[in-house]
C-alpha cells in the first residue's frame, strides 16, 4: 500500500511537470519542431543531463534503493530498425497530435476529453503492433 | 594549539551560516520572484523536475517508461488469448498505471489550482504561421480548441486526425521500444545506442510530418 501511494505521488509529480513545464502543450511540440523555441529543447537536454549523471552514479557507485536492494538498470537489445521505423511512426503521431503516450493521462486529467479518442486508437495501434510483430523487420 | 581549533571552528561555523542563508535566498527567488505556482515553468525548472521523478522511479525499482501501460492495457483486456505479444504477467506492471493514473490527478491539480491562465509565450512567427492555417490561440490557450476544446469531436475530420495520430503514437512507441520518457529520457540517460537512434527518429518522423504533411492535413 504504502508502494503504491508512492508510485501514485510520483505520477502526480509527473503530471503536474507535464502542465506546468508546457512539455503536454500542442503549440509548444508544434514550435519546437519549427525550431523557434529553446524552451523543448532545454526541457529534454536538461533532463537528460541530469538523468545521465542520476544513472551513471547509480551504475559506478552500485547505489541502493529507497527499499535497500542494489538498484537494477536494464540495457535494452540493440536493435537498430525497430527503434528507426518505429521512432520515425511515432513521431508523425507526436507532430499530429502533440501526445506524447504519458502527457495523453495528463491531458485527459486536465479535462482535455478529445485526448480519450487518442488513447483508444493508441491502444488500437499498439494491438496492431502486437499481431505485426513476427511480420515486421527488427 | 585549542584556541586555533576554536577559532578554525567558528569560521567553519560562520561560513555555514552564509552557506545556508544563499541556499535560502536562491529559494526565495524561486519561489518568490517566479510566482512559482500559478505561472508556466520555465524549462530550468521543467527539466530537472523531469529528472527528479527518473530518480524517484530507479530509486523505487523502476523505471520510467510511459508507453508500455498501453502495451499492459492491451493485456489487461485479453488481448494475450490471441497474440504472444500481449501474453505476459501483466499484473507485475501495475504501478506503471498507478503513475499514469497519478499523471493524470497531476493534469486535474496543475490546471484547477495551481494555475491563472495565462501560457508562456509563443514565437510570433509560430502564431501567425498557426493563425494563418486556421489553428488559433497561440500563446494564449494551453492547447488549440480547434483540435482539443469541448466541440472538437464534432468535427468529422478532427475526430480522424486525433485517431490516426493516436494510431501512429500507439504502433510506433511499442515498434520503436518506447517513446519520449522511455527512450529520450531513459535511454539516453543509460547512454544506451537504440535510444539515440529512436530519438532521431522521432525527429525525422515529427519534422516530416510538421513541415510537409501537417500543413496539408490541416
Amino acid at each position: 500500500m504504502k508502494r503504491i501511494m508512492l508510485y501514485f505521488s510520483i505520477g502526480i509529480l509527473f503530471g503536474i511537470t507535464m502542465i506546468k513545464s508546457e512539455a503536454a502543450s500542442w503549440f509548444r511540440i508544434y514550435e519546437m519542431f519549427q525550431f523557434k523555441s529553446f524552451h523543448m529543447y532545454g526541457i529534454i537536454g536538461a533532463a537528460v543531463a541530469l538523468g545521465v549523471i542520476i544513472t551513471q552514479s547509480i551504475k559506478r557507485f552500485k547505489l541502493r534503493s529507497f527499499f535497500g536492494e542494489e538498484i537494477q538498470i536494464p540495457s535494452k537489445t540493440k536493435l537498430v530498425k525497430a527503434p528507426l521505423f518505429g521512432g520515425v511512426i511515432f513521431g508523425l503521431g507526436w507532430a499530429l497530435t502533440g501526445a506524447c503516450p504519458g502527457p495523453i493521462y495528463v491531458l485527459i486529467g486536465a479535462g482535455y476529453f478529445p485526448l480519450f479518442v487518442v488513447l483508444a486508437s493508441a491502444l488500437l495501434g499498439t494491438y496492431c503492433y502486437g499481431v505485426l510483430r513476427p511480420k515486421l523487420p527488427h | 594549539m585549542k584556541k586555533q581549533t576554536c577559532i578554525a571552528r567558528k569560521f567553519q561555523h560562520q561560513f555555514n551560516l552564509i552557506l545556508i542563508q544563499l541556499v535560502f535566498i536562491y529559494l526565495g527567488k524561486i519561489f518568490f520572484i517566479m510566482n512559482f505556482i500559478t505561472e508556466p515553468w520555465p524549462w530550468y525548472i521543467g527539466g530537472p523536475a523531469i529528472a527528479v521523478v527518473l530518480f524517484l522511479l530507479l530509486f523505487s525499482e523502476k523505471q520510467f517508461g510511459m508507453s508500455s501501460n498501453l502495451r499492459t492495457l492491451c493485456a489487461m483486456a485479453g488481448a494475450g488469448k490471441k497474440t504472444a505479444f500481449f501474453n505476459f504477467e501483466w499484473r507485475q506492471y501495475r504501478w506503471n498505471l498507478v503513475v499514469a493514473i497519478g499523471a493524470a490527478v497531476g493534469g486535474f491539480i496543475a490546471t484547477s489550482y495551481m494555475s491563472d491562465g495565462s501560457v508562456g509565450e509563443i514565437h510570433q512567427d509560430t502564431v501567425l504561421q498557426l493563425d494563418t492555417m486556421g489553428v488559433h490561440g497561440a500563446g494564449k490557450n494551453f492547447m488549440p480548441e480547434t483540435f482539443f476544446g469541448a466541440d472538437a469531436l464534432s468535427n468529422p475530420k478532427t475526430l480522424a486526425l486525433l485517431a490516426l495520430g493516436g494510431f501512429l503514437v500507439g504502433f510506433g512507441t511499442r515498434y520503436a521500444g518506447g517513446c519520449t520518457s522511455g527512450h529520450a529520457i531513459s535511454g539516453l540517460s543509460n547512454l544506451q545506442l537504440q535510444s539515440l537512434i529512436a530519438v532521431i527518429g522521432f525527429f525525422i518522423g515529427g519534422l516530416l510530418m510538421n513541415h510537409f504533411l501537417l500543413p496539408y492535413l490541416l
